[in-house]
């Protein structure tokens, strides 16, 4: 990591801190700061506006639907650009904000070998290997660091349009285009199951930027032994047993 | 530009569904006939164009031809093209060729285009821009294997040649074949203009030695309602602007109509394939689980 880019972030999740504040009340930890809740908040947005406005141009059938939520087809194709654009921005310092945290390690391709016991939910906390971020959100990220790349690259094609870049090269970004948004489109519906519903208090991490003790050494392990030096399956283990005198 | 009351209309831009009507009338196809050979590049058409569709003419470039200006315009749809060829035996040949839409049978702009009623084709084969929702995108421009839709920065808007629909729809021949002083523009139903250009084609391979001498009428797009007599059909790349083998990008065919909507089908699966894992695997929560109520019927696999 190059520490321009580490003393960028530093000083942006300073500034921030003076702006916002995160409250961590007993049994929590402190989970994502208020500079990461803001660039998330700030590129859902952007991805949602560009999402339903593309939408509109993406297939004949939904013109007529989703045209009109942006004021008509024509404001929709001028704005349509700018949300990505908007989109592309915020993830840009979002990538960097989370560079180190999101790099792949050995325990990242453990974890995705195991990926069924995850997906099947028979395993009932992760490997005590996974960090900050396990290899699923890795994936995505990394993901979506391509996808805005493609974005970026074909979008500017098909703006400057066929007079500037060339027939051939608008109708092969075109394509390429789509292809990149049905991928985050199956990604985000992921994103939001696993983030409210499928994993429940983890949407709270995003939002007051903490989560419980029990919810860091169920899905991240690892970050919780950093954080707090206790084992993760001994804590798991104590509650357990408090729980259980508690109720007799 | 489209005038709905006179003409049917076969095909729409990014229409679900067929065109309401479509097929309820026989209609003939017209055609412009643009017979190369006889044309003296005296420019009254393009005046004609811009006279009839009432577009006030803008300065333009001189780029060392005799060309009015190096290519069409969103003001100026018809251009008279020149070029200078040189034969094998070292002659030149110096050729003019009207430049403006060929109002394909299989348009590449309709099919390019996004925006519901943009651009239509009626049943006589006239393609037509409906600027009132053109949305500007210009997937048009790539869509046309003849480079013609152009964009108004000002309007946003895409424009090009009506082939005068609304003259067409009044009885009327288009403005440019009437300001023709030579009779090299013709215009009639589609099954007449290819009988005389083929009738004139024989003409000049059998009485002015042009073996090569043909009709371009391009069967990779359908065929056009725009056809040329050409010196030479072989090459029609010479005449600047006429491909062999005009051809509409895969991806505003096969990738439009076929994947795009089985993809979309796809992702909406993804949401399905969530809402089943929440029913079935369940979701994960923290752990420990708070103990399970006794007495109850729980049963775990």
């Amino acid at each position: 990591m190059s520490s321009a880019v580490e003393s960028f972030d530093n000083k942006a999740r300073a500034t921030f801190e003076t702006i916002g504040q995160t409250t961590v009340y007993q049994g929590e930890l402190h989970r994502h700061p208020v500079y990461t809740r803001f660039l998330h908040w700030m590129v859902a947005l952007f991805f949602f506006l560009a999402l339903f406005s593309g939408f509109g141009i993406y297939l004949p059938w939904l013109f007529r639907w989703f045209t009109p939520i942006f004021g008509g087809g024509q404001l929709l194709r001028q704005m349509h650009p700018w949300f990505g654009l908007g989109f592309v921005f915020f993830f840009f310092f979002q990538s960097l904000n989370w560079l180190e945290p999101m790099l792949w390690t050995p325990a990242d391709t453990r974890w995705m070998r195991n990926i069924k016991h995850v997906v099947s939910s028979q395993a009932k906390m992760e490997p005590p290997d996974t960090g900050f971020f396990n290899a699923g959100q890795k994936l995505q990220f990394w993901e979506i660091v391509v996808g805005c790349i493609v974005y970026l690259v074909t979008g500017i094609i098909m703006w400057a349009g066929a007079r500037t870049f060339g027939a051939l090269s608008v109708a092969v970004s075109y394509v390429l285009h789509d292809i990149s948004a049905l991928i985050m489109l199956g990604g985000i519906f992921i994103h939001i199951y696993l983030s409210t519903i499928g994993e429940p208090g983890t949407f709270e991490s995003m939002t007051r930027g903490a989560v419980s003790e029990a919810w860091a050494w169920t899905f991240h392990p690892a970050w919780y032994k950093k954080v707090t030096g206790r084992d993760p399956q001994q804590a798991c283990e104590q509650e357990r047993q408090r729980m259980l005198s508690q109720k007799h | 530009m489209a005038d709905r009351r006179t003409f049917q209309i076969e095909q729409i831009s990014a229409h679900p569904g067929p065109a309401p009507g479509r097929g309820m009338q026989r209609d003939l196809e017209v055609c412009k006939l643009v017979d190369t050979t006889t044309c003296i590049g005296c420019k009254a058409c393009e005046v004609a164009c811009v006279e009839w569709n009432d577009m006030p003419f803008t300065p333009t470039t001189f780029d060392n031809t005799y060309q009015t200006m190096p290519e069409t315009r969103y003001n100026f749809w018809n251009l008279i093209k020149f070029n200078e060829h040189q034969n094998q035996d070292g002659t030149i040949q110096w050729l003019m060729r009207k430049d403006q839409c060929m109002h394909c049978a299989e348009p590449g702009c309709l099919a390019a285009c996004p925006a519901d009623g943009a651009i239509v084709k009626y049943s006589n084969g006239i393609v037509d821009f409906n600027q009132e929702n053109c949305i500007g995108c210009e997937f048009c421009v790539s869509g046309c294997p003849f480079n013609i839709p152009r964009y108004n920065p000002s309007t946003k808007r895409v424009y090009k040649c009506t082939l005068c629909s609304d003259r067409v729809g009044q009885g009327l021949e288009p403005a440019c074949i009437k300001s023709c002083p030579t009779g090299c523009l013709k215009f009639g139903t589609k099954e007449d203009m290819k009988f005389i250009a083929e009738e004139r084609a024989r003409q000049l391979r059998e009485n002015f030695g042009m073996q090569n001498a043909g009709v371009y009428d391009p069967q990779s797009i359908g065929g056009t309602h725009v056809i040329y007599v050409l010196h030479d059909a072989t090459d029609p790349e010479r005449y600047g602007g006429l491909p062999r083998n005009p051809q509409i990008p895969w991806s505003y065919t096969v990738w439009k109509w076929l994947f795009k909507p089985v993809l979309g089908t796809f992702a909406l699966f993804g949401l399905l394939g969530v809402c089943l894992h929440y029913v079935t695997a369940g979701p994960r929560r923290p752990q420990p689980e708070p103990p399970r109520r006794e007495g109850g019927n729980v049963q775990r696999s």
